[in-house]
């Protein structure tokens, strides 16, 4: 919360203006009850027309300075809580930005989106209210009080028996239900997951006949989300009746004592009506102010949902100054390399040792989860080493800084993601001021060049969101262009060819090892065939290393190789005999 | 014209929504007229009150010494019990309204739920399921606030405005006119308001969306944003609209936020001109100054209920369409009724017979066309072919999740559309390419087609789908919960959950569609030996797009636009050099 105040600095003066004006706004509405009160005690009684007019022009004067305060009010504030939740909704996303791949992974990206729009929403929101009401309404509540004591204080006495009971009932009644909404939002959680599940699942539910079953759990549910909502509802049920016992109870007490004081001559009949009006004003802020506090509490939780976003720094540190790279060294070394991911149990990788030099093809295969990609992610640094460490040039890469780092890498991600805009912004990404001819050489290696021909206004084609009109094959083909586009020193294909036939696949390598100039290639795969040519294949099995080597030393060796190979190519083998 | 047909034909929509509402509201009829009395009461109650004060007030006219307590005493203790019942009836119909509505929605909902089981799976595949999903639960929730406030501000409101109106009529004709005419001015300012802002809100809410879609891709796809470099270029995208953004909703929430000072503005104004109206007709002494008191006290409350029931209308306005598109989802047909002497199956045979059947998903674009197919009980069929050739439509027709369009699908000599849906799908045992699993425990999912078995029986199936070691190293084992669609665990997990979902029932026919495709080749290995077990003597379908999965099938269907172009084994089918034949050789070129 606190880190969260520097967003007011520059918005102190209208900060504090806001609910000055709105005071301001509160007083003149204060002195209303006054001045028809002395057009009751004075004009009326004196026969006195003239007054009533002008004391009617008075409270018309009131009604304007009151108005002006009031949208001179309304703008500081809403100028206020607008500046700060764009300066914050700024910081938030440079700040997410900077976030390392374990951050990302612990908080989750729904959420961290969730935390960029709806709960920035919500803190402003929270702000413009605050600023409007949190000075008016106790000023009401208590200015009228205090009106009440100048009129008269032996009748006052009634608001300080009033005011608390008040106080008690519409916060107690708050102080109950707020917990209780959260349970029925629990239960409308659960009416929610058990349909979108029956959706997604409509066809297994069908097929093993549990449409009854289902039936009924809902119906449970539903009536568990109902009988919440009654006792919820039961509790604010009694709001409104108790406070307006309360209120008229005192209207009661102040006419009862009032007579006494009229009776004795201290009071006018006029000044009776003032307190019987302050008594009424009270009410209407005090529930004013109960849903400025539920606002608030709301704005507060959705302000420190921000704030833990901005507390969670990035576990990576990268170094400021370039680094000279080692030019005799091995182009990519694995040293005793571990990794264990934040808060799991075991090891993705461990004990990884492995010398790659330029221009060699690396091939890794293995099962799921047997820590292929684990492996991959760790040459650009997307997660740090948990043990040993991983050289790239002959220099850790904990010592580059990231644009050196990232520059040398052409990465092509399992899941082929692309943005919306035109095919050019796209492969853009790998290299902002790239040339045509780069664009060009990167789709023609990537295999993409017959469809891209085949796209109207080829490179100026537009992607819509998630790129959702391109099959899941040419998507592959543009990511692994996009990759290209920077001519990197090292690309990685982290099973980026599942969506390719084949031959195209076949293709895509050849492509990799002729026009490319002494490229080194990383291949992860799950299909022995596009990993056999490797200068090396590495097998990993459950985060270890069971064997490197060539394919045919490893058809001798690694019986885990020998396995996968058997299973996939058994009938090529024999149908090419 | 065209504007005031598209309104007569909502209003008309409105009708019969409304009506629909009103059945439903139907079955509480009683708590609905005691809650309208309550309001009643109530309001009365609350209008009577300030002609007491006024009264009462009026004994201290004359000052000093000249106050009648007894009177005053007997004024307040009238002003106690009107007030005393105004609560208690105020609160009995919340508690009513409350339970009217509350009770309204879950009917809809159980009522719209239930609907959906019945629907047709064409209706649950072709709509967007985020929209099915808002129907039953947003919307419904969002009705029920608008009959809430419904019940409880419009029904008062009314009550109020026409019971302030004749008190004010009944006190002094000439100060009731004025306040019937000015206080329109109030709402006439706020929907001015409203009118003009509608833009600025509209404008508001799409750089937001803009906003929004920004930030969905670019947080959302964090990594590649990273891995490239590319956080000052989607800095400076963002910074763009996020200016845009401050603008618009500094307009709109500015333009907004005048409304309550206008129409307080207003409220001072009207409450002014009956101050001052009314101290001259208390000069005349055509009004006490109770009464004048009880008038200030109406200026105050009467503008108050047109505020709110210009709220409430377009919450009601909102509520209703909101229902509206609830009873849309209840109003598509459910699947056709089995008939009334439909056959409860039992333990199949296992052979069916396709003869002549045509099938399309809409109406104008044919798919599959005039197919015969015989297979014999125990037999292993596996289909195979290009994307979209009809594999999975026939997986469809065989569960009957579809029904043919003409010719028929027998299973043991009947026609499956004689059969009762459950018996006829007790007999098929499916494994999908989409793995979906319930949110609960391991265990509950394993035994989701058979709720009684015994934990024996599911972790002997666990073995059997070579699910068990996995499970085991789970930190709660077999009672490890899994959250929605199995979220906590790898696709190739799943799909393992779902093969021993079925191993544990084992029933006569199977059905895998792309069943191992998620699964690493060395676990394939094992589970492919599990099926060949599994589908000894039992009709099986097998779809996959590995070819070496399926060569051990009796017969192999080639499948191509919707059509069988080959039929027959392996080998058969190598040797005429067809489709099968170029496609299987595809596979393995280099």
């Amino acid at each position: 919360m606190k880190r969260l105040m520097k967003y007011f600095n520059g918005y102190k003066v209208r900060a504090v203006l806001a609910p000055l004006f709105k005071m301001l706004e509160a007083s003149f509405e204060l002195l209303v009850p006054l001045v028809m009160a002395a057009i009751i005690n004075n004009g009326i009684k004196m026969d006195d027309k003239p007054y009533i007019i002008k004391m009617g022009l008075v409270m018309v004067l009131l009604g304007l300075i009151g108005l002006a305060c009031s949208v001179t009010a309304q703008y500081f504030s809403a100028k206020t809580a607008m500046g700060v939740g764009k300066a914050l909704r700024y910081d938030l996303f440079r700040h997410i930005e900077t976030l390392s791949y374990t951050e990302i992974d612990e908080i989750g990206s729904s959420t961290l989106i969730n935390r960029m729009t709806s709960d920035i929403n919500q803190v402003q929101t929270g702000i413009n209210m605050f600023l409007r009401l949190f000075m008016r309404s106790p000023f009401i509540v208590f200015g009228a009080t205090i009106m009440a004591f100048t009129v008269d204080v032996k009748a006052s006495k009634v608001f300080l028996i009033v005011l608390p009971v008040l106080i008690v009932i519409v916060f107690g009644i708050m102080l109950v239900s707020i917990p209780l909404y959260k349970k029925v939002q629990g239960r409308l959680d659960k009416v929610l997951l058990q349909t979108r599940e029956n959706l997604a699942g409509a066809r297994v539910i069908r097929a093993f006949g549990q449409e009854k079953n289902e039936k009924a759990d809902f119906e449970q549910s539903t009536k568990e989300l109902t009988k919440w909502q009654l006792i919820v509802g039961g509790i604010s049920t009694f709001l409104n009746p108790l406070t307006y016992a309360v209120v008229n109870l005192g209207i009661a007490a102040i006419v009862m004592v009032g007579a006494k004081q009229v009776d004795s001559g201290i009071l006018l009949d006029g000044d009776v009506y003032a307190l019987v009006n302050y008594m009424s004003q009270i009410l209407v802020e005090l529930i004013k102010l109960a849903n400025l506090i539920i606002i608030e509490t709301k704005a507060v939780a959705c302000a420190n949902r921000i704030s833990a976003v901005f507390e969670k720094n990035s576990s990576q540190l990268y170094k400021e100054t370039k680094v000279a790279e080692l030019k005799d060294s091995p182009k990519v070394q694995f040293v005793n390399a571990g990794l264990t991911y934040k808060n799991a149990g075991e090891s993705s990788i461990e004990g990884l040792n492995l010398t790659v030099n330029k221009g060699d093809t690396i091939g890794i295969i293995g099962g799921t989860g047997s820590g292929k990609s684990s492996f991959v992610n760790l040459i650009p640094r997307f997660y740090d080493c948990t043990e040993g460490s991983v050289l790239v040039d002959g220099i850790d890469v904990k010592e580059y800084p990231k644009e050196q780092l990232r520059n040398k890498i052409g990465i092509v991600p399992q899941k082929a993601v692309l943005f919306s805009g035109s095919i050019e912004d796209n492969l853009r990404w790998g290299k902002a001021d790239a040339s045509n001819e780069d664009m060009e050489f990167a789709i023609d290696v990537a295999q993409a060049k017959e469809f891209v021909d085949s796209k109207e206004g080829r490179l100026k084609f537009m992607l819509n969101q998630g790129a959702k009109n391109l099959s899941g094959g040419q998507k592959q083909r543009l990511t692994i262009a996009r990759a290209l586009v920077k001519r990197p020193e090292i690309l990685i294909l982290d099973d980026s060819s599942s969506a390719l036939d084949y031959a195209t696949d076949a293709k895509l390598r050849m492509a990799i090892k002729e026009k490319t100039d002494n490229m080194t290639v990383f291949i992860v795969s799950q299909r022995s065939s596009s990993i056999m040519h490797a200068d090396k294949i590495v097998v990993l099995d459950d985060g270890k290393v069971c064997g490197i080597g060539t394919h045919d030393e490893l058809l001798k060796t690694c019986q885990e190789y020998q396995e996968i190979c058997s299973s996939q190519n058994k009938e090529e083998v024999n149908e090419h005999e | 014209m065209n504007m005031s047909k598209k309104s007569a034909a909502m209003k008309a929509g409105n009708k019969a929504t409304i009506k629909r509402v009103l059945m439903y509201i139907k079955k509480y009829w009683f708590f609905v007229i005691l809650s309208f009395v309550c309001a009643t009461v109530s309001v009365i109650g609350t209008l009577v009150a300030p002609i007491i004060t006024g009264e009462a007030i009026d004994e201290l006219v004359y000052g000093e010494g000249t106050v009648n307590f007894y009177d005053v005493k007997w004024y307040m203790l009238w002003f106690v019990v009107a007030l005393v019942v105004v609560a208690i009836t105020q609160w009995i119909m919340n508690v009513l309204n409350n339970h009217i509505t509350y009770s309204v929605v879950k009917d809809i909902r159980i009522e719209a739920f239930n609907h959906l089981e019945e629907l047709p799976l064409a209706y649950v595949d072709s709509h967007q399921h985020g929209d099915i999903v808002s129907r039953i639960v947003s919307d419904i929730d969002q009705f029920a606030d608008g009959l809430l406030m419904g019940f409880t501000q419009l029904f008062t409101g009314v009550v109020t405005i026409v019971g302030t109106l004749g008190f004010m009529l009944f006190i002094d004709v000439p100060i009731a006119l004025v306040v019937v005419i000015l206080t329109p001015i109030s709402l006439f300012v706020a929907s001015f308001i409203a009118k003009r802002t509608y833009k600025l809100f509209r404008s508001q809410s799409e750089s937001r969306g803009e906003l929004t879609s920004l930030v969905d891709e670019m947080i959302g796809q964090q990594k590649t944003v990273q891995a490239f470099s590319y956080e000052d270029d989607a800095l400076a995208r963002f910074e763009k609209i996020n200016d845009v953004l401050e603008k618009d909703s500094m307009n709109a929430t500015f333009y907004s936020s005048l409304t309550n000072p206008c129409t307080r503005f207003v409220n001072s104004l009207v409450y002014t001109a009956v101050g001052i109206i009314g101290a001259f007709a208390g000069i005349t002494g055509r009004l006490t100054i109770g009464q004048l008191t009880c008038f200030l006290s109406y200026a105050n409350q009467y503008t108050k209920p047109f505020n709110e029931i210009s709220n409430v209308i377009t919450e009601l306005q909102n509520a209703l369409a909101c229902a509206g598109r609830v009873f849309e989802l209840l109003d598509e047909p459910a699947q056709i009724p089995e008939p009334k002497d439909a056959l409860v199956m039992g333990e199949a045979e296992g052979e069916i017979n396709i003869e002549h059947m045509d099938f399309s998903y809409v109406p104008e674009k044919e798919l599959i066309k005039d197919l015969n197919l015989k297979v014999k009980p125990g037999m292993r069929v596996a289909i195979v072919g290009p994307t979209g050739c009809g594999k999975s439509t026939l997986i469809n027709l065989l569960m009957r999740f579809y029904d043919v369009c003409d010719g028929s699908i027998k299973v043991d000599g009947t026609d499956v559309r004689n059969i009762t849906r459950d018996s006829l799908r007790d007999n098929y045992g499916m494994v999908l390419q989409e793995t979906w699993l319930k949110s609960g425990t391991i265990k509950e999912n394993i035994a989701y087609g058979k709720p009684d078995a015994t934990d024996e029986e599911i972790i002997a199936a666990a073995k059997k789908a070579h699910a068990h070691s996995f499970i085991k190293r789970l930190p709660q084992g077999y009672d490890t919960v899994i959250t929605e669609d199995g979220g906590n665990l790898s696709q190739g997990q799943k799909q393992l959950l779902c093969i021993t979902r079925v191993m544990l029932l084992l029933p006569p026919m199977l059905i895998l569609d792309e069943a191992t495709s998620s699964i690493d080749t060395l676990t394939e290995i094992r589970i492919q030996k599990a099926f060949n077990e599994m589908m000894k003597g039992r009709t099986s379908f097998i779809v996959a797009h590995r070819l070496s999965t399926i060569k051990e099938a009796d017969i192999i269907l080639v499948m191509k636009d919707g059509n069988i172009i080959e039929q027959g084994s392996h080998k058969e089918l190598l040797k005429t050099r067809g489709f099968y034949w170029n496609l299987y050789n595809s596979q393995f070129a280099h």
